[in-house]
């Protein structure tokens, strides 16, 4: 019963901190609450036409929604990185980002979410996908692993947050019995959600460009190294606008995990682009239209050579202690890191692999206005839920939110 | 699934379970429809003669003539929603007051089309129930009757097929004939088939190909082959699906529940042939153009948002006939047969002709073999 008291009392403390803010926050939501309904809107276009709205095709038909939906994927499993050092290692520096970081992986983790079901023909009908009620081919269907890892992980990364949050609200300190167990745990789902996706894609024999053994662990590392390069430019933000504090020794030290995964990720580059062109055969062409173009159709040039450079030249800045140490390039490396993998891990993943086609037809995939929208529209809300998550935890940790027994 | 390399000689069809057909408690159609015996009612002969001088009815896609609802951007959300809720929406139209007795049937029909399962698992009694209501609220919308059958795989029967490059010379009637019979999407112009024009003395260069040509035919100096869905006796598409909307029937035809499909488009990626496509928007064909002899599995009306492919065309193979592309290719280049049957065409095509299949590497097994004079 007083556990339920304690409950209501913080949801309406938070509704209460959520809502008040310095005029910045408040243009900030507003903005966000504005992206979300143009997002909005253009998700009602898509549903009244269908999705041929999209520049999706039967020749490329992911486009996109699933592009960022598979980011996002790494982005949510990222938060490990931090949760281990922290819980596992009991690195104590860790204790203030990591709380950050599981807010960032329920956030990410719902954009997930939001673009699988944006992406969905008969959003109507997807209780067909639940358990019990529908038909869950399990374990054939590399989808429905899928939803059992990603909404297992949305749970823990809810769950153990919240319980910590819960006790320092009555300013009890978190027993590390209770939780710790939850964090072990999610430190190897995180890999699971990555590469049970990655296996949606690599299980596929009709596409070549997937079908290689090395897309899990690239995801991998690529995952760890933008995921964490996204939790520092937030705690960037988060140390200038509030007075959470973070030193940079945390900082510095989530540096240094960005810089190993991408390192290793550039190597894994390298034998993929020397496996293609080394002795390219036929399965070779998807990556030649990536890199190359094929037959004059090359609309996915700029992008891959957008993030090539960018992708080596954080890489070889963060690789200097020097120059990593420096915050400023810090965020700068981490900023056009996070843009590259973008990049190579969505539209150059998911589009070449449906081109050429399986009878090597080239039909080329733009995205339209309104995919855009819907696409701006869930990053807003991503964007959205964590601000939410993060204010209420920043105010619980500072003790500016407190049970207060009336 | 037996695992047999060698498909035909081994027989798939022997340990074939025998399906009882259960009692079940879903063929209440005729719960609310006393209205069955009047012909037409007012308002459903208001209903036909709107229709017939505005043809708007004739548009609807199969997602609108189950739910009947006209999306604007407000009640699409709506709609959404009390779906999710699980069917929130129909509850209130069902339990609505003012409609008559055509609004009820029509709301009773679409609550138990809505939240019906998956064909795959119906059993028989449940399979004719659902395909009575998608009859009669067909009825009810246009005025006019279809005959749609739900009739199950025989015994004994491994559909294939085989296709003749020498003979094959481009004409396109198979395509045509399958776009009539199948009521594909005339707007996005869906086509099953697919002819790749070839170059002479290139061999098989699929991706020097032209699928798209508008030319006199036979062009000099090329060939033809024609693709579509194989009917792969180890379909990779139906491993992927999520919620089993896919199947593999034990005739072989690899089929699809229009109705059970969440539209994720992930059998789609999976397909090394090209086999599959999506309704991306809603599909159309006018009124006067649909065939009405349908199957449940096959050319019955398809709604928006849901994949579909080549059935075999399954209402007719299953009743003997052949294929439309089959009966309307002139060139005989198209056969197709019971694997089974040892006195079929098919199976003297395989003995006796140096067939082949496209992609054997991946494992897939299509039914569907080419041959050349
Ligand atoms: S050809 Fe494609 S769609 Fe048809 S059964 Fe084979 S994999 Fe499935
Ligand atoms: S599109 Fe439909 S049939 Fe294909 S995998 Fe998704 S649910 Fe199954």
């Amino acid at each position: 019963m007083r556990r339920l008291q304690v409950l209501k009392s913080l949801v309406f403390d938070s509704l209460d901190t959520i809502t008040k803010g310095s005029r910045r926050y408040n243009l900030w939501m507003g903005f966000l609450t504005f992206v979300m309904l143009v997002g909005m809107y253009c998700y009602s276009i898509q549903l009244e036409h269908g999705l041929s709205v999209t520049g999706m095709s039967d020749r490329v038909s992911w486009g996109l929604y699933i592009s960022n939906f598979t980011f996002l994927v790494g982005v949510a499993a990222a938060a490990v990185m931090l949760v281990m050092p922290t819980y596992v290692l009991h690195d104590i520096d860790f204790k203030q980002a990591v709380l950050i970081g599981e807010g960032l992986a329920v956030a990410a983790l719902i954009m997930c979410l939001a673009f699988v079901v944006a992406d969905m023909g008969g959003p109507s009908v997807l209780w067909h996908m639940i358990p019990g009620i529908g038909v869950f081919n399990f374990p054939n269907s590399m989808l429905t692993w899928d939803v059992i890892v990603l909404n297992g992980y949305l749970f823990l990364n809810i769950s153990i947050p919240f319980y910590i949050l819960f006790r320092h609200y009555q300013g009890k300190e978190s027993k590390s019995k209770v939780y710790v167990p939850g964090a072990i745990l999610s430190v190897f789902w995180a890999v699971a959600i990555h590469l049970v996706t990655a296996f949606l894609y690599q299980g596929l024999q009709a596409r070549p460009f997937w079908n290689n053994a090395l897309l899990g662990p690239r995801f991998l590392a690529s995952a760890f190294a933008a995921g964490p390069a996204l939790i520092i430019l937030v705690l960037a933000i988060i140390r200038r606008f509030t007075e959470f504090k973070i030193e940079d020794k945390t900082i510095k030290k989530i540096a240094m995990v960005v810089t190993v995964a991408a390192q290793i990720n550039l190597i894994m580059l390298v034998s993929e682009l020397f496996k293609e062109f080394y002795a390219p055969t036929h399965h070779s062409e998807s990556a030649y239209y990536l890199f190359f173009g094929l037959h004059g159709k090359n609309a996915l040039l700029p992008w891959i050579w957008t993030a090539i450079p960018l992708n080596v030249l954080a890489t070889v800045m963060l690789t200097f202690h020097k120059l990593r140490n420096n915050l400023n390039v810090l965020y700068f490396c981490c900023f056009i890191l996070f843009i590259a993998i973008w990049i190579e891990k969505g539209f150059g993943l998911i589009v070449p692999g449906f081109i050429p086609g399986p009878y090597g037809k080239i039909e080329e995939y733009m995205p339209t206005g309104v995919e855009i929208g819907v696409t701006l529209g869930i990053w807003a809300l991503g964007a959205f839920v964590f601000t939410i998550l993060a204010k209420t935890a920043i105010g619980i940790e500072l003790g500016h939110l407190r049970y207060k027994k009336k | 699934m037996s695992k047999s390399k060698k498909w035909y000689s081994l027989d798939l069809g022997f340990n074939r379970k025998k399906e009882s057909s259960g009692s079940c408690g879903c063929g209440k159609t005729s719960g609310g429809c006393q209205s069955h015996e009047k012909e037409m009612s007012d308002e459903a002969y208001l209903e036909a003669a709107v229709t017939a001088s505005i043809g708007e009815e004739v548009k609807k896609d199969g997602f609108e003539q189950v739910f009947d609802v006209k999306m604007d951007r407000r009640t699409a959300f709506k709609k959404l929603t009390a779906s999710l809720l699980i069917g929130a929406g129909a509850v209130s139209t069902s339990c609505s007051v003012v409609s008559g007795d055509d609004t009820k049937e029509k709301a009773q029909i679409d609550w138990e089309e809505q939240f019906k399962g998956n064909y795959k698992l119906m059993t028989d009694n449940e399979k004719s129930a659902t395909v009575e209501r998608l009859m009669r609220s067909y009825e009810l919308r246009t005025g006019k009757n279809i005959s749609m059958t739900s009739e199950n795989a025989k015994e004994d029967v491994l559909f294939g097929y085989a296709f003749n490059i020498s003979k094959c010379q481009g004409y396109m009637d198979c395509v045509n004939a399958c776009i009539e019979e199948n009521n594909q999407d005339r707007n996005s112009e869906m086509q099953y088939i697919r002819i790749h024009e070839m170059k002479d003395g290139k061999g098989l260069k699929f991706d020097e190909s032209d699928d798209n040509y508008y030319h006199e035919v036979p062009a000099e100096g090329h060939f033809y082959m024609g693709t579509q869905c194989f009917h792969c006796d180890n379909p990779p598409c139906v491993e992927v699906c999520p919620v089993q909307a896919t199947w593999r029937e034990d005739d072989g035809l690899v089929v699809i529940d229009y109705d059970w499909c969440v539209g994720c488009r992930y059998c789609m990626a999976a397909c090394p042939y090209d086999g599959r496509r999506f309704n991306w928007s809603k599909p159309e064909v006018p009124e006067k153009e649909i065939n009405k002899n349908q199957h449940y599995l096959g050319n019955r009306m398809r709604k928006k948002g849901v994949m579909e492919k080549c059935t075999f065309c399954v209402q007719r193979s299953r009743k003997g006939q052949n294929p439309a592309c089959v009966e309307a290719c002139p060139t005989g280049a198209r056969i197709f047969g019971n694997l089974l049957d040892p006195n079929s065409t098919i199976r003297w095509v395989l003995e006796n002709k140096k067939v082949f299949r496209l992609k054997e590497d991946l494992g897939t097994e299509p039914k569907f073999w080419y041959f050349m004079d």
